[in-house]
């Protein structure tokens, strides 16, 4: 335990930076997951059908594959066709259109669920398209996909893992850096599974306290 | 104000409504009754667009009803519905002053004092603060009957206003109706309440099947039935006593 602690001392301003990259690129690839999942649920309830074709299709095909391949891809691939990101920006990118076609299926689910009465009564007071959306069908439909949600944002907390594989210093990599260089694969590990677990509670804790305040008895 | 001309609706190879005319005047209480599924309230849902018609005409007014003219329709001619469709993640204030202040663009403090007066008037003001999810029964549907108020329409449907709500508060709600009615609102209401109809409509219609099978003075409709399927559901109903 004395060796643990040891270890923990002289590893953690390492694992700690790495925890900081994990944490920014989280938060970059939260918001462009959110942003492009809004995009794609109003492209797959527009009225001019090849918009609705078009959302189908990219949650489909996005959905389909592999985080770690999409990564691959816009790390290795774009930049023969012209598109060389750097690599915290391939990360974001990767991770933020993969989570945004799951987040994009919760929030579809939430609007599913949403009382048609309620959507009646938006119209039958005069509301338009923009108004009943941004009044009603928004936010009843996030409050309830909120809990899937917020799931889906811990997984993407963990899965920012991946982004090791394209040379983005994050805490796996830091970690496995670490662990290799000094050979105390045990402490490090463990050190990297306490601090996700600890990063995760905040996030969790941020997505119950949004749906007390969303509660609506 | 609001005439109906040869209103067919059809869902899907069902016909729901066939060649239904109505006229309602200004200021004047229509009540549509007749058995569930007969096509009652979808007469009232296709005044407000809320159900596309297949065939006929509406007009509220010298305005027709079309998709295009469905954003002004609807601010002239308010609904209340059978299961109050509050919004459950707003206040009862927030409520009534929804689509003053997002469809009319009123200022928000114009909009709030109004909102009070209108909820003085069903007797909700202790209320504004509330969520709808805390109210009775008869308190939403007396918030809904406030909201579409804000509206300042010149005419409401009422889609079986009383029909959710528990006997005893029944008539909390119909006191409330009965003085709009004192006050001139024209009114179409698809009701149960035959009590109700035949002191404060100035019309009833029977519907049946999609068609107005009877349609007169409500002495004439409700004591003196024509038809024999209006007697026999209005035997039916009567036998439930209306609470008021």
């Amino acid at each position: 335990m004395s060796e643990f602690l040891n270890d923990a001392v002289q590893f953690l301003p390492v694992l700690l930076a790495g925890l900081a990259v994990t944490l920014q690129l989280t938060a970059c690839a939260l918001a462009l997951s959110l942003a492009l999942a809004l995009v794609w649920v109003a492209l797959g309830r527009a009225r001019f059908a090849p918009w609705r074709w078009i959302a189908g299709t990219i949650i489909t095909v996005v959905r389909g594959i592999p985080i770690i391949v999409q990564l691959f891809f816009i790390y290795f691939v774009l930049p023969d066709w012209g598109l060389d990101l750097p690599p915290f920006a391939a990360g974001v990118v990767g991770l933020g259109l993969a989570y945004s076609v799951y987040q994009a299926e919760n929030i579809r689910g939430g609007i599913a669920a949403i009382d048609r009465g309620l959507i009646e009564a938006g119209e039958a007071l005069g509301m338009g398209r923009i108004v009943l959306w941004r009044r009603v069908i928004l936010p009843l439909g996030l409050r309830h996909a909120l809990p899937a949600m917020g799931n889906s944002m811990v997984m993407l907390l963990k899965d920012s893992s991946i982004a090791s594989t394209i040379t983005i210093a994050e805490l796996t990599r830091a970690g496995q850096l670490l662990a290799i260089s000094t050979f105390k694969n045990g402490s490090v590990y463990a050190l990297i599974a306490l601090l996700y677990l600890a990063a995760s509670l905040p996030l969790a804790a941020l997505v119950r306290g949004l749906e007390r305040r969303g509660r609506m008895a | 104000m609001i005439v109906l001309s040869g209103v067919t609706k059809r869902f899907g190879t069902r016909t729901v409504l066939s060649g239904v005319d109505l006229t309602v005047g200004r200021g004047q209480v229509l009540c549509l009754i007749g058995g569930s599924g007969s096509g009652k309230s979808t007469i009232l849902r296709c005044i407000n667009g809320l159900e596309r018609h297949d065939a006929g005409t509406i007009h509220v007014g010298d305005t027709l009803v079309t998709p295009a003219s469905l954003p002004a329709i609807r601010r002239r001619v308010a609904m209340v519905f059978q299961r109050f469709n509050l919004f459950p993640h707003r206040t009862v204030l927030e409520n009534v002053i929804e689509a003053p202040v997002h469809v009319l663009g009123e200022p928000l403090a114009a909009a709030r004092a109004r909102a009070m007066d209108l909820l003085a008037r069903v007797d909700m003001a202790d209320h504004a603060h509330s969520r709808p999810g805390a109210l009775s029964g008869g308190q939403a549907q007396r918030v809904g009957i406030a909201r579409a108020l804000a509206l300042r329409p010149e005419a409401i449907l009422f889609d079986e206003p009383t029909s959710a709500l528990d006997p005893e508060r029944v008539g909390e709600v119909l006191t409330v109706m009965r003085e709009l009615a004192d006050d001139g609102m024209t009114m179409l209401i698809v009701t149960h309440e035959i009590g109700f109809a035949r002191d404060v409509a100035d019309q009833v219609a029977f519907v049946d099947q999609g068609v107005i099978l009877e349609h007169g003075a409500p002495r004439d409709v409700l004591t003196h039935p024509r038809e024999p399927r209006t007697a026999r559901f209005l035997a039916r109903v009567l036998q439930t006593p209306s609470p008021l």
